[in-house]
């Protein structure tokens, strides 16, 4: 069990500020997240995009600024849980008891969630019976490749995923490439590459052509594809991979009694906190009449339910309001040497 | 304001005085019609926006920015008719325009 003031759940950018604003009045806090890296949205929608509306700052990438908000965080040494998503909160006398999917286990005084539009899980096909073979002869990621030597693969998708899978699994599958149009969205080089093996006949392309059906009893024998104009093409395969980038899911956060409108938590605007006692939203998922869903709104939202945290963390203590620029105690929790 | 009528997969049918500069996947949340979540707010970065215009209106539309097709790739069910609605700005040459909300975003 991980004993701590406070875990946030969510690891984007407002997650990330929150973390900053607990260690500057001198809370200790744990970030868990669904994805494998830090920087929410920011980095898994769109890490080369700029942004241009961080106060202060002109332009930056997405990545820039998780980058930046990290290096801020560094002097917290806060705990990153990666690859986690919760999925049980329990209210143990004070504290709050939460698990994970990878089952770890908190114990915590508050809860911030900062969650964004809910955690990130892969783009299924929509046909139905696709689901009879997730995991067993269909798969939306490659856990281990080994298993598809000397095999046919089916991949639909024409991002960088797709493409990259395609060329790697070539040297040892049998591979089928299929994807809605000419275009792809992948890097350019494994375009190219894609098209070179093509040529090659070690991968079967096959663009304007999207999933019909998977054909099998137990495990699929071949997918039927179906082209813009009709055409029903029927073709062996033995695994078949889905590649359509992460669609957020709002998941177990909707089972744990709060009050959701529109897949957004209702939260007080003086401290952030929810219908719950201890529990706290801020960012994408939190709404209050005039929310605004902008990365600056999420810090500002961080700052004060970090300061509602407090009261729950240190019942017995007083708040007192400080600046960084003159309190000795927020610049010794900062590492500031003078 | 420009009339936009949105057709949900259940076949129902809401037409809705949207105000121009808006764009029609702001109508759509703006007027609670189900459907389109625009879960990215409008970035064009998650394909939950996306509607099949009818097919009279395709080359009236606004052509495609870079990236909405790329985006198009990760939408539920994409077809030639499929647009993101976060891309189409509702002016006076959109007054009349039907969409088609798909059964799921993703």
């Amino acid at each position: 069990m991980n004993k701590t003031d406070v875990l946030i759940i969510g690891a984007g950018p407002t997650g990330l500020f929150c973390a900053h604003q607990l260690g500057i009045i001198g809370l200790t806090c744990e970030i868990v997240d669904n994805l494998d890296k830090a920087g929410g949205q920011c980095i898994e929608l769109y890490p080369d995009k700029p942004i241009y509306d961080i106060p202060a700052i002109p332009e930056c990438t997405g990545e820039e600024l998780t980058n930046n908000l990290l290096k801020q965080i560094k002097p917290f040494n806060v705990n990153f849980h990666l690859n986690q998503r919760v999925e049980e909160l329990k209210k143990v006398e004070n504290r709050w008891h939460v698990r994970t999917n990878g089952n770890k286990e908190f114990d915590v005084a508050s809860i911030v969630i900062a969650g964004g539009v809910g955690s990130f899980e892969p783009r299924k096909f929509p046909v139905k019976e696709c689901k009879k073979f997730e995991g067993n002869s269909l798969f939306y990621a490659v856990k281990d490749k080994t298993i598809f030597k000397d095999k046919t693969i089916s991949i639909f998708g024409g991002g960088d995923s797709a493409l990259d899978w395609a060329i790697e699994l070539s040297n040892t599958s049998k591979v089928n490439l299929i994807h809605r149009r000419d275009g792809f969205s992948g890097a350019e080089a494994s375009v190219q590459k894609v098209k070179a093996l093509s040529e090659q006949g070690k991968i079967n392309l096959y663009t304007k052509y999207q999933l019909d059906c998977v054909v099998g009893e137990n495990k699929i024998n071949s997918v039927k594809i179906k082209h813009d104009e009709g055409e029903v093409k029927e073709i062996k395969s033995d695994y078949v991979l889905g590649f359509f980038g992460l669609i957020m899911q709002l998941g177990p956060i909707l089972d744990w009694g709060l009050n959701i409108n529109k897949k957004t938590v209702e939260v007080n605007t003086e401290n952030f906190e929810t219908n719950i006692n201890g529990l706290f939203a801020i960012g994408d998922i939190c709404s209050y009449p005039g929310k605004l869903k902008l990365i600056l709104s999420g810090f500002h939202e961080g700052a004060l339910a970090a300061r509602g945290c407090f009261k729950y963390a240190k019942p017995d203590e007083k708040l007192r309001f400080e600046f960084t620029t003159t309190s000795k105690a927020a610049q010794e929790r900062l590492g500031i040497k003078k | 304001m420009s009339k936009i009528t949105y057709k949900t997969h259940d076949d129902k049918t809401h037409t809705i005085d949207v105000q121009n500069g808006l764009t029609v996947m702001e109508g759509a949340i703006q007027n609670d019609i189900p459907g389109i979540d625009a879960d990215c707010g409008g970035g064009m970065s998650c394909a939950t926006c996306h509607v099949y215009v009818n097919e009279d209106w395709l080359d009236k539309l606004p052509v495609k920015e870079d990236g909405e097709e790329d985006m198009l790739d990760m939408a539920f069910e994409p077809k030639k008719n499929s647009r993101l609605s976060c891309q189409l700005i509702v002016s006076d040459t959109l007054d009349g325009l039907v969409v088609n909300i798909p059964s799921k975003q993703g």
